[in-house]
């Protein structure tokens, strides 16, 4: 399903309302989650049977409408927390500076790619996920369920993007209607080059791209902006390897 | 006609040529295209520059769409790669290549964009019906171009690219050639448009102006001439005749994408054709 990951962000509203940054992460996340079930419920699932351009157009009305929904009931401005001490609070790590917001996003992005990793290779659902995406078919007719599977991918994939928005808005001490535009873009892209399926494509692929737009932020400061430079390079590899770096031609 | 009629139908006449640019390349061959922006940009930017060197405006229109035209070729190539989703990622790819690119070019203006733009020199309510002969023309060109060999060509393409490939259609030239045209004609709208707004920003040419163009041709229907044409006169006029519509539309153009493939993926034009066909079945 292209660009099935839906863009909930956890808002601070939550957090500021009850002074809990937990609750308000944990409500965020389960948000998510149960949105992106819902959305693939009533959005996706109607349109099973039609070319992959239909259910592509969908997700991008379905990102427009959130986007819009979020300005309309949160206000255009954005809402900051009241009291993010995770912020604030920095660790000296042999002369680097990190706050703990940093450390805990390597630490999620190790853990629940090391844990989602495990899952996908070892666990019987985790094996029937894979068998789905390569023949529903034959995984069908081995006993996997192809709905389940799909309910459970987006609850996975959305709840993994709430928590991600989570963090992103702990980091920046803010949120904001349009802070998932440019990075759902570019996560589109970061699977794209990678390879669709592949997590360990995916992992090379967010550190290659975010290397190559740093650098090029350097060097080619004058000719284009930092998105520019990503995408250009996205679509050089994609013109050498059309099925993306680690994926199957 | 008054000022604010004739800049009304600019408008809708440079949309509607938007539309059915984008309609020859998603609609007529089948590539989706989530960039279009991109090449109305690159019109727009020629044209600008051109005019601002004292070139005459039918030169700088043609200057644009060729310009156009050719990156859109060049473009175009990677649709011989990519497929489907991959093709949709790409060419949003080449709407950020293209912002990011006109944003740091300062003898483009940079974050400024070019203004000064000379007039046309037809007055608004001349130049407006200039927009609207051109985009009729277009209409007429489209018309033509369906029913055309290429038309049925194209049509093939879209529909199964393997099995037109197997009969012997050359495929990645007619994706090429529709890829050329399509972007052309948006390249043209580019220049219609600088004689019209007399300053052009890069933000005008962003994502969204791409999705507007593509809701166009979605709620239309992909792929018919009328029904496209249709809706980008709906949508242009919608946000002005509610001030509603005017402050949603955004949300109103989502809402539209999801329920229009929702509920007929063949859009207004599909439900014409299901209402015709209803009305023919009991006389």
């Amino acid at each position: 399903m292209p660009g099935s990951s839906p863009w909930e962000r956890s808002s601070p509203s939550v957090a500021n309302y009850t002074g809990s940054l937990l609750l308000g992460f944990l409500l965020a996340t389960a948000v998510s989650a149960l949105a992106g079930i819902a959305i693939y419920r009533f959005a996706y699932q109607p349109l099973l049977g039609h070319s992959a351009f239909v259910p592509m157009i969908v997700s991008i009305g379905i990102f427009i409408v959130l986007q819009e929904a979020f300005r309309m009931i949160f206000g255009a401005y954005g809402i900051a927390f009241d009291n993010n001490p995770y912020y604030t609070t920095t660790v000296d790590l042999g002369g680097i500076h990190l706050n703990y917001v940093e450390i805990a996003m390597v630490i999620a992005a190790t853990v629940l790619l090391m844990g989602f990793g495990l899952f996908a290779s070892l666990t019987r659902a985790g094996i029937g996920w894979r068998a789905t995406v390569t023949d529903p078919q034959m995984a069908t007719s081995f006993g996997v369920d192809p709905i389940r599977v799909r309910y459970l991918n987006f609850f996975f994939g959305s709840a993994l993007a709430g928590i991600a928005g989570g963090l992103v808005g702990l980091l920046n001490n803010y949120v904001e209607p349009t802070m998932g535009g440019l990075v759902s873009y570019k996560a589109l892209a970061i699977i794209v080059l990678g390879g669709l399926g592949s997590v360990r494509g995916t992992l090379i692929a967010s550190l290659v791209l975010g290397v190559v737009e740093s650098f090029g932020a350097i060097y080619l400061a004058d000719v284009f902006d930092r998105d520019a430079i990503g995408f250009l390079f996205l679509i050089l590899v994609l013109m050498v390897r059309p099925q993306g770096l680690l994926g199957r031609g | 006609m008054s000022a604010y009629v004739a800049s009304l139908v600019s408008v809708i006449g440079i949309n509607m040529i938007l539309a059915l640019s984008l309609n020859i390349i998603t609609g007529f061959c089948g590539q989706v295209s989530l960039g279009h922006a991109a090449f109305y940009g690159v019109g727009a930017y020629a044209a600008a520059y051109l005019s601002k060197l004292g070139v005459s405006l039918p030169l700088t229109l043609l200057a644009g769409a060729a310009m156009a035209g050719t990156i859109g070729v060049i473009v175009g190539l990677t649709s011989l790669r990519v497929r489907h989703d991959f093709l949709a990622v790409t060419t949003m790819g080449i709407g950020f290549v293209f912002l990011g690119f006109v944003r740091k070019q300062r003898w483009l203006g940079g974050e400024l964009g070019i203004s000064g733009i000379p007039d046309s020199g037809l007055g608004p309510v001349g130049y407006a019906l200039f927009v609207a002969c051109a985009a009729a023309a277009v209409v007429v060109f489209s018309l033509w171009l369906k029913q055309s060999w290429m038309g049925f060509t194209f049509d093939a393409v879209a529909d199964d690219e393997d099995a037109a490939r197997t009969v012997g259609v050359n495929t990645s030239a007619y994706k090429l050639t529709a890829f050329g045209i399509g972007t052309a004609i948006a390249g043209f709208a580019g220049g219609l448009y600088i004689y019209f707004a007399r300053i052009i920003l890069p933000d005008t040419f962003d994502f969204v102006t791409s999705i507007a163009i593509l809701t166009m041709v979605v709620v239309g229907g992909t792929g018919s001439v009328w029904g496209v044409a249709v809706a980008a006169i709906a949508m242009t006029l919608l946000p002005e005749v509610s001030r509603a519509a005017s402050d949603y539309r955004l949300l109103i153009f989502g809402a539209m994408l999801i329920v229009v493939m929702r509920f007929s993926p063949g859009g207004l034009a599909g439900l014409a054709r299901l209402f015709l066909a209803r009305r023919r079945m009991t006389p």
